[in-house]
């Protein structure tokens, strides 16, 4: 089923979603790597607050190339996500709802994400440029010094995923391999 | 005695770097636009109607197909009838920092492994030399990606393990990445010589073109029957599950010691970017 969605997400509409699902977002989003999940759980961990709203909000996993002129971003696909499995719980703690990477987690963040009405989304790897085409504007909000893995603030159209791991435990991998394993 | 001008050797590497990274070969292409035809599940041949329309996209536009534009490999064969003044590692290098600091390319090398901070230009490449007769100075490039390098493995298996464990070890081993290394991938599997010289052939599995074949006969039926064994796992394209898993498996051999039986398996995403020319 494709389905559009606005961010900051309405969190019923996240309850709604299931594997397979083809999502378009239109709407602000922001990119992290491990590097500043690594930063943002510092600040939660010392009760500090963060440099990001991430409420209902959707966390990108993704460094990009620099931008050519002209270009609101450079080439944007996702990155690897289980590397972000040890800091995502407390940003779901948070409110954050929606996380988009590529490939499968930990068995530990797939059962956190009922709990938390949260979904897991891949976006298509090494699908970059074309996925840059529907980054509008894009501006670094926090840790400039990191590079390509600061935090940027994205504003997209149409930005496509699949729904991977849904609110009711349910798994696109395991499903899909299943069906096809011989 | 043909003299090299090292000027000319950083000016290639850096247009080979820039080319590889927007324009994915036209074997690879065709070999993805085969796999999406041939895929039975929808989901994975729209995901990779996806990655083809991605790869025309970088062509026409200029644009890095992948933000991940990797650690710089780069092979060098050498001719001994041919000659150089300098370092020929820094004439390389000088061509990567060039390629990634003026050709929009992400900078994804650190310093050190463990304190990380960025060399902001991509260097140090890595660099492999092959000395052989005559005057040839070939340059091949291929920018590595770390999701799919990340999936890679050496394992020194015995020889009662045989070619059973070979195949058991690189199913195992795609099978267990799911989605990853980016599938449809690429994979090259290095088997004989030992510790270092298994993961060098793997590696250099990974430059020979998508659509050749071994000229070695044991090495020749073992990758068809490790593409059909690794499209049987049902990964599909990105791990969404799928008949197309792999576009290609490339085995590179070499004698071994009488008690060894060295394995490597080097995983390549579907963006099989690899550049070169004869200088």
């Amino acid at each position: 089923m494709k389905v559009y969605l606005n961010s900051p997400i309405n969190p019923e509409e996240v309850k709604k979603l299931r594997i397979g699902d083809e999502v378009y977002i239109t709407g602000v989003i922001y990119t992290g790597r491990d590097a500043a999940h690594k930063r943002l759980c510092e600040l939660l961990d010392k009760r500090e607050s963060l440099p990001i709203d991430v409420k209902n909000g959707v966390i990108y996993y993704v460094g990009p190339t620099p931008a050519k002129p002209g270009r609101a971003i450079g080439s944007a696909g996702p990155t690897s996500s289980y590397r972000m499995d040890p800091y995502s719980e407390q940003l779901l703690k948070e409110g954050l709802k929606v996380m988009i990477g590529k490939g499968p987690r930990s068995k530990e963040f797939k059962q956190s994400l009922p709990k938390y009405g949260a979904v897991y989304l891949s976006a298509i790897g090494g699908a970059a440029a074309q996925i840059s085409e529907s980054v509008k504007k894009c501006e670094v909000v926090a840790y400039e010094d990191l590079g390509a893995e600061a935090i940027h603030r994205l504003e997209v159209e149409n930005f496509y995923a699949i729904v991977t791991y849904d609110s009711k435990g349910n798994d696109l991998f395991e499903q899909g391999i299943e069906q096809y394993k011989k | 005695m043909r003299k090299i001008d090292l000027q000319l050797v950083t000016d290639k590497i850096k247009e080979l770097f820039i080319d590889a990274c927007e324009n994915i070969p036209e074997n690879v292409l065709n070999a993805l636009k085969k796999a999406a035809e041939e895929e039975q599940s929808p989901l994975s041949k729209e995901v990779i109607n996806k990655i083809v329309e991605n790869a025309y996209l970088g062509r026409e536009k200029h644009l890095p197909i992948c933000q991940d534009t990797g650690v710089a490999v780069v092979y060098l064969t050498i001719g001994s009838e041919v000659y150089f003044e300098g370092d020929i590692y820094e004439a390389v290098n000088e061509g990567v920092r060039l390629a990634y600091t003026q050709g929009y390319l992400r900078k994804s090398v650190v310093r050190h492994p463990l304190d990380r901070v960025n060399t902001k230009d991509n260097t140090p490449a890595i660099v492999h030399i092959k000395m052989v007769p005559g005057d040839v100075f070939k340059i091949d490039v291929a920018p590595k990606g770390g999701g799919s390098e990340n999936m890679s493995l050496v394992k020194m298996l015995i020889p009662a393990d045989g070619i059973e464990g070979i195949k058991k070890l690189v199913v195992d081993t795609v099978f267990n990445a799911g989605g990853k290394p980016c599938p449809p991938l690429v994979v090259g599997v290095g088997i004989g010589g030992n510790f270092e010289k298994c993961a060098l052939l793997a590696k250099e599995a990974l430059f020979r073109e998508i659509d050749d074949e071994s000229s070695d006969p044991i090495a020749n039926k073992l990758e068809k029957e490790l593409l059909t064994l690794i499209n049987n796992t049902g990964v599909g394209a990105m791990g969404f599950g799928g008949t197309k898993t792999c576009l290609a498996v490339k085995v590179n051999v070499h004698p071994c010691h009488i008690a060894s039986l060295p394995v490597a398996i080097n995983i390549q995403c579907h963006a099989a970017r690899h550049k070169s020319c004869t200088l």
